[in-house]
């Protein structure tokens, strides 16, 4: 029965798209907001969406972002096409970029953006193929004790 | 019935359903049904862009009328510095303040030096706070309300210092009671005001804390009136004039005024509904952290541009603007004792007893699953509309339409793009009537018949 009341969207991000940066994750704040959400986790789940998506803009040429719900968790995947990741536990630290001055310049790439995810989510995994992509599984509990 | 009270009042029998102000509310807080308009008290966030879209004059600001005044023995007028951009460059303050007294007010206060005040203040909180960045004033009250409805999460970012014509209200009041040995009550505080959402603080304090102004009169009001109680020459010459400004306060009127002329840290100016949510969204999302402080005006080029006043908003803008970098070069401060400001508050005088509450927007349901099928309700519904936002239907947008829809507020028929479907659904519904009709007589449908049985046993 649960599966009937789940919540499925997907959204589609292009790479280097600076104009729409930021778009998927006002629609997930927009979908969660009308959901009655406590407005803590909507916070939560909106800055991690939008350093998944921006991290697509800035160095993959395309990814999807799905987010799934149900009344217990949200969660939030993403698949992108992109160069992947050399090495994850390096860039999980704060500070860690691989930004271009330029990037850094217009203010993104200051090393947050994953560490940032994780900060935000009860559960992040990362997973990643160099020269393929990098694929997000990101879960937040609705439920204030955290259990599934 | 209403939880919220709200400035704007809309006078339906002048209403004839054109959709301007449908087009033009921030917040989506308008439908029209049966070709009124009407507000959702819920969403209204009294910034009264309705109230210029509206070409009828349908909707009002509930300000108070002048007549007021007799309710009281002594009256005090409180302008809002955008007042004094009102009228020509060579009008300064001192003139105004007495036009004011000429119309029938015993005194008029000048409210810049009080918000002079409150922006040391702001300044000495900068310096002690240590708490999520950027903070967000408070002194527009459009903006307050936006935060608690769309952006609960932000209301800790409000900077919780009390807004100058409330500490003057106060003010005066001990003051001239003292002065004329009347009771506080019998001493009426009138702020003359650029937009209906100061009414607010006044009928409806944020906080529970007393509020010391008895009453609100717009600037379009009080413009005609005033202009001609304006004496023809300066009594004061021009430079003496110019020394009675407070520099640091008749910024307040114009967007980046606030602090221009202060030290104050790193400050971001906002102005216009649409650019505040921008920034708040990106406030939302962790960013402009390094920002100490953001100023947002819901009226562009600040409370110059209220929906209440009267000359064109660039224009009075740039008044206010001219008149700072004159005091500017004239080297001219008049402001109160900064120490004594220092003083009062470390004695806390500028700090609000309480905190802002959000006031979150309903959601599609109280119950989790409920919502979330009601959501998926609305997406469809939402699909099958044209999306080309009429508003036709009464709502400003497909998107608002499909949930009001959901909401149980409209029905889908409502959509003249519905019209066609339920058409072709009434004339299958005729032509089956029609064949009913035509094969009764043949004997095969029997069903009226047999209901009418069913009721006599």
């Amino acid at each position: 029965m649960v599966s009937r009341h789940n919540l499925s969207h997907a959204f589609e991000i292009k790479g280097g798209d600076f104009g729409k940066a930021g778009c998927v994750s006002l629609e997930i704040k927009e979908i969660l907001r009308d959901l009655g959400i406590d407005p803590a986790i909507v916070r939560r789940a909106a800055i991690a969406a939008y350093e998944a998506e921006m991290n697509v803009v800035m160095y993959a040429e395309s990814g999807k972002v799905v987010l799934r719900l149900n009344p217990k968790v949200i969660r939030i995947t993403l698949e992108d096409q992109g160069p992947g990741i050399h090495d994850i536990e390096m860039a999980m630290q704060e500070g860690y970029t691989t930004a271009t001055d330029q990037m850094r310049e217009m203010g993104f790439g200051a090393g947050m953006g994953l560490p940032n995810i994780k900060k935000n989510a009860d559960r992040f995994e990362l997973k990643s193929k160099v020269g393929k992509g990098t694929s997000y599984n990101i879960i937040i509990h609705l439920n204030p004790e955290g259990g599934t | 019935m209403s939880q919220y009270f709200h400035s704007i009042r809309i006078k339906t029998e002048n209403c004839d359903g054109r959709m301007k102000c449908l087009r033009s509310c921030p917040t989506q807080a308008i439908r029209i049904r049966d070709k009124k308009a009407f507000i959702l008290e819920e969403k209204c966030i009294d910034c009264g862009e309705c109230i210029t879209a509206c070409p009828n004059g349908a909707i009002v600001a509930l300000t108070d009328p002048f007549g007021e005044l007799s309710r009281f023995k002594h009256t005090v007028a409180i302008p809002s510095p955008a007042l004094y951009a009102q009228f020509g460059r060579s009008i300064l303050p001192n003139r105004i303040l007495a036009g004011l007294k000429k119309l029938g007010f015993d005194d008029a206060f000048d409210l810049a030096f009080t918000c002079g005040d409150t922006s040391l203040a702001i300044e000495h909180f900068l310096d002690e706070y240590q708490g999520p960045k950027p903070l967000i004033s408070n002194s527009c009250p459009s903006v307050v309300s936006l935060i608690q409805v769309r952006y609960p999460q932000l209301v800790d970012h409000i900077i919780p210092i009390k807004l100058p014509k409330r500490l003057a209200a106060k003010e005066i009041k001990e003051r001239k009671s003292k002065e004329l040995g009347l009771k506080p009550e019998e001493i009426g505080t009138f702020y003359i005001t650029p937009c209906p959402v100061k009414m607010i603080a006044i009928k409806q304090p944020l906080s529970e804390e007393e509020c010391y102004l008895d009453g609100a009169i717009s600037i379009t009001d009080i413009y005609g009136p005033l202009l001609s109680a304006l004496e023809s020459e300066d009594k004061d010459s021009y430079r003496k004039s110019l020394e009675s400004i407070c520099i640091l306060g008749i910024g307040w009127a114009i967007a980046g005024g606030m602090h221009r002329t202060q030290k104050m840290k790193n400050v971001l100016d906002v102005s216009g509904i649409a650019e505040i949510i921008t920034t708040f969204d990106d406030i939302e999302r962790g960013k402009l952290q390094d920002i100490d402080l953001v100023v947002p005006y819901s009226c562009p080029q600040g409370c110059v541009g209220g929906p209440l006043t009267v000359e064109n908003r660039y224009i009075s803008y740039n008044k206010i603007l001219r008149l700072l970098e004159t005091l500017e070069q004239e080297n001219i401060e008049a402001c109160r004792d900064k120490r004594e400001i220092r003083e009062r508050y470390r004695q806390k005088y500028f700090h609000m007893q309480q905190k802002y509450e959000p006031r979150p927007i309903q959601a599609l349901d109280e119950d989790l699953g409920k919502a979330i099928k009601k959501r998926k309700k609305k997406e469809k519904i939402y699909d099958s509309l044209p999306r080309i936002d009429c508003g036709i239907c009464g709502a400003p947008t497909c998107l608002a339409f499909a949930e009001d829809v959901v909401k149980g507020d409209a029905q889908p028929s409502d959509c003249i793009f519905n019209v066609p479907v339920r058409f072709k659904e009434l004339t299958g519904e005729l032509s089956r009537l029609l064949d009913g009709f035509g094969s009764v007589g043949a004997g095969k449908e029997r069903k009226p018949g047999s209901e009418k049985k069913r009721k006599k046993s």
